[in-house]
């Protein structure tokens, strides 16, 4: 029995220790910037020391399990105080907090320092998507999760990258010092990408900095950590990684793009047209409250099908959507939308899965009442 | 509720006169229900709290073995996210103030009026009225599953505004239940408070007390600090929801992230009454099954005190992601790591009790020393976290969640589970059933570290908590700590099968049970009657 309890507690601190010395998917990663190295060098360090201490303590502890068993004879001593060995075991642990605590320090003022950053993101949360800003750039885009529902409700093969991936990722230059600004429309989310080292909450009337720096070209893949609500598990962060000169070959062409999107607002749009593009904006933005087929999920996310209100007042539905239902889950989307999207999903809710408006809303209109 | 014990006879009156007399000069008590229902013995109060507590562990518990249900393989197979994230608050909060507080509580209440020579609690009928809001309480609480828009389902730590100006209907409920359970802490706090410092038997100073009753009287000074202020906090909640205040939107000029300071002001002394009356029993055990004096008692007393001074200066490190100007980060780190000072003091105080004495390993003893590594590893883990660069990388993930587990799971569980072993024989006059609550330890051990454990690498390897469906990568930690939590929670009916055995029977126990015993509880019979210590006992201090 005895025995057996020492080999139970050696085998624990055993599987302790083997994996981590193994590392890889059961450790933190180094990552991809000078700081996360540091954090994961910092991370092993304070490590090391607990498995020190732990050997130490737990030794003494399982020797005298083992040595003074009364099974075995032990008759117990009479001591019960030293001021002596209080003090050191007071002092010992201080002077080891106060090695951990210098490097800590240092690191920290590094990751604080946001100084001199070449390139400014603006990263919103939004339930439950990121939406990316490249300030004074005129891009701005949202990211959404891509895995499909079937893959999650088990109804297909998950792919490799489930639950990991993105329409669109954030794409940085390596090499680059890149600052990131941090807020959220709604509610508190936290942007975290564990191969950067960088986790940030993005709360609501807050902007957070935070900064990082990339060495190497690659797709590093990270989650929402904070919990926002029903899809918080499904708010994954993708950032892509690349060299300046494809970076800014990427960044020409998002400004091209969004050069094109804003001539649209100009002209008139075919029922068609806008309800192909509606129903790529209601499948990134509004299916995961609203579902797919606009069933909705009441009380808290109203059907759109064969919503009476919807289909009787179109003012009343593009003023929704712009502005939001406020002390609701139905955020503004007046700021993260452009007009020609909000024109698109209205039309899209106004005339899919059996709803039959039969009109068209035109992004000029939405032009109009966001002037007003 | 079947239960019959202690009934006060006769013949167990023999050894100490102060509890002679049984009920005589009492007026008619009422029977059954009512008897419950209107009691202002401490026992019986300690025995509905400790009964309470078992039925909410076990509710708790249902709603963990969900979560690892839906858990146990990726993809979405069992319950939607919106149940999942319910079922993650709702274990939460019923784990912490409905089954850990309230088992403490109850342990206060059977045991610090017999470690301290007082014949009951100081205020009876005030303890009578803690006990009974807590069911009523608890009862609104559950009643929220069956609601429209469904339970809370913003997590145990309810952060604003999701808590508010996104939360379900049933908020409203869940502030009231919130509400009542603090009320009945803050009285309960009062009582114990009143009762250690008044009620000591004559001779015992301050520092003579066991140090169960050292640990509870700066818990009560705890809650009675910080319960308040999360009554303002969840107030200020219901002002939001319901009168139109802008406390915690930012929209309306107020600040998210002004909750998340007011809960963890409360939230952090929190865990420490969680885990300080753990520490007292532990002290009580270990001595006496290693048959030594307790090492260092007056620097176990001081340690505690630093490490409740402590606890109002690290709330912080709760929020190291908020975005903290540095200063504050530095601030909390430090004060943070600080703690492991007393902490570590505690530990080695409690290995060198065991370094020369005479050790046997009997069910309570078992618990304690699992305490004592579990806790520790725990420790080590609250160590690494307090870390603010390294904790970027640990917030908010599974490595936290294995880390306040092994702290509460084989750290306060275990403790209580250690105290009802170490106390039972006194309770029923039974020892429990040596056999099985081995078993039921073995079990357990296994179970709680094969749940736990992995979750220190899905953490590090990038799991985010309260996640209903993840990654691949995580697949295999994920189906170990599900199996793991089926094992300890099917184990604990064990524990349920030792406690009625005992009640109904087996081996009879003497006055004091554990030969190594030297506190004022073993001095009266077994099973205490139900009035004992009528006439203050005298009390001797051990000599030097």
């Amino acid at each position: 029995m005895r025995t057996l309890l020492v080999r139970v507690v050696a085998g624990l601190m055993l599987a302790l220790i083997s994996p981590l010395i193994l590392a890889n998917g059961w450790n933190m990663p180094i990552g991809v910037t000078a700081l996360s190295s540091e954090i994961h060098s910092l991370h092993m360090t304070i490590f090391w020391i607990c498995v020190a201490i732990g050997v130490v303590v737990f030794g003494v502890m399982f020797y005298s399990l083992f040595r003074y068993r009364r099974s075995k004879g032990a008759k117990a001593a009479n001591f019960h105080e030293h001021t002596g060995v209080e003090v050191l075991w007071t002092a010992i642990p201080l002077l080891i907090l106060v090695a951990m605590a210098v490097p800590a320090t240092a690191t920290l003022k590094n990751m604080y320092d946001t100084s001199d950053a070449d390139i400014d993101v603006m990263v919103t949360g939004q339930q439950w998507r990121w939406r990316y800003e490249y300030l004074g750039e005129d891009v701005a885009y949202t990211s959404n999760m891509s895995t499909p529902r079937e893959q999650i409700s088990g109804e297909s093969e998950k792919n490799e990258n489930y639950l990991l991936e993105v329409d669109e990722p954030l794409v940085l230059p390596v090499d680059t010092k890149v600052r990131l600004l941090l807020t959220s429309d709604d509610v508190i989310h936290s942007w975290w990408v564990p191969e950067l080292a960088v986790k940030q909450d993005a709360i609501p009337g807050f902007v957070n900095e935070n900064w990082v720096r990339i060495n190497e070209p690659g797709i590093y893949r990270g989650q929402c950590a904070e919990l926002c609500g029903m899809d918080h598990g499904f708010m994954p962060v993708v950032v892509e990684a690349m060299e300046k000169d494809d970076y800014d070959v990427w960044l020409a062409e998002r400004k091209a793009a969004a050069e094109q999107e804003a001539m649209g607002v100009d002209r008139e749009w075919e029922l068609a047209e806008l309800m192909e593009r509606g129903e790529q904006v209601y499948g990134s933005i509004c299916a995961s409250c609203h579902q797919v087929d606009g069933s909705g999920n009441p009380p808290a996310f109203p059907a759109l099908a064969g919503n009476v209100q919807l289909l009787d007042d179109a003012q009343w539905h593009i003023n929704t959507v712009l502005n939001g239902v406020s002390g609701s889950a139905m955020p503004a989307f007046r700021s993260t939308l452009n007009p020609v999207e909000i024109a698109a999903v209205v039309t899209y809710e106004r005339n899919a899965w059996g709803n039959d408006a039969g009109d068209t809303v035109q992004p000029s209109e939405i032009v109009e009442m966001l002037e007003e | 509720m079947a239960f019959h014990f202690p009934k006060p006879t006769p013949q167990q009156n023999t050894t100490t006169a102060d509890a002679g007399l049984a009920d005589s000069h009492h007026h008619e008590r009422p029977r059954g229900l009512m008897r419950w229902v209107l009691t202002t013995n401490h026992k019986e109060i300690g025995t509905l709290y400790l009964l309470f507590s078992l039925t909410m562990f076990f509710v708790g518990g249902i709603f963990a073995l969900v979560v690892r249900a839906e858990l146990f393989q990726p993809g979405l197979q069992l319950v939607e996210p919106e149940f999942f994230n319910q079922m993650t608050t709702m274990h939460g909060l019923i784990m912490v103030f409905g089954a850990v507080m309230p088992a403490f509580v109850g342990l206060a209440n059977w045991m610090v009026p017999l470690q301290i020579g007082a014949p009951d609690m100081a205020l009876p009928r005030l303890n009578n009225f803690s006990f009974w809001l807590l069911p009523v309480a608890f009862t609104l609480l559950l009643s929220t599953l069956i609601m429209p828009g469904g339970a809370p389902n913003f997590g145990w730590t309810f952060y604003a505004p999701l808590s508010t100006t996104y939360a379900p209907p049933s908020t409203t409920f869940f502030i009231f239940s919130l509400h009542l359970a603090g009320i009945s802490s803050i009285l309960g706090a009062i009582n114990i408070i009143a009762t250690i410092l008044n009620l000591r038997a004559p001779g015992m100073r301050m520092m003579d007390m066991p140090l169960f009753v050292w640990t509870w009287l700066i818990t009560a000074f705890l809650l009675i600090a910080v319960m308040p202020v999360l009554a303002g906090v969840i107030t200020m909640m219901l002002m939001d929801i319901n009168f139109g205040t802008s406390f915690f939107s930012a929209a309306g000029g107020g600040d998210p992230v002004l909750f998340q300071h007011l809960f963890w002001f409360f939230g952090h002394p929190e865990v420490y009454i969680l885990i300080l009356p753990a520490f007292g029993i532990v002290s009580a055990i270990i001595p006496t099954f290693a048959r030594k004096r307790l090492f260092g008692y007056a620097s176990m007393v001081y340690a505690t005190a630093s490490i409740a001074i402590l606890s109002f200066l690290v709330w912080a490190h709760h929020m190291f992601a908020v975005g903290l100007p540095l200063v504050a980060e530095l601030f909390f780190m430090y004060t943070t790591m600080l703690i492991a000072v007393p902490t570590g003091v505690k530990v080695f105080n409690w290995i060198t009790t065991l370094f020369r004495g005479s050790i046997t390993f009997e069910p309570p003893m078992l618990f304690a020393l699992a305490f004592v590594v579990l806790f520790t590893i725990g420790g080590f883990s609250g160590l690494m976290l307090a870390i603010a660069p390294a904790d970027f990388q640990y917030h908010d993930t599974y490595f936290v969640v294995a880390h306040f587990h092994y702290v509460l799971v084989p750290g306060a569980v275990f403790a209580i589970m250690a105290a009802v072993y170490y106390w039972l024989p006194k309770w029923t006059g039974h020892y429990p059933h040596e056999r099985l609550a081995q078993v039921h330890f073995w079990l357990s051990v296994i179970g709680v570290n094969l749940t736990f454990f992995p979750m220190h690498f899905s953490g590090l390897a990038g799991m985010p908590r309260r996640i209903p469906d993840y990654a691949l990568q995580f697949a295999d930690f994920n189906m170990v700590s599900s199996l793991g939590a089926l094992l300890y929670g099917t184990s604990q009916l064990v524990f349920v099968l030792v406690v009625i055995k005992c009640v109904r029977g087996g081996k009879k126990a003497p006055a004091k049970a554990w030969d190594g015993a030297e506190d004022l509880e073993w001095s009266v019979p077994s099973p205490a009657p139900l009035h004992t210590f009528e006439t203050p006992p005298h009390f001797e201090r051990p000599a030097h």
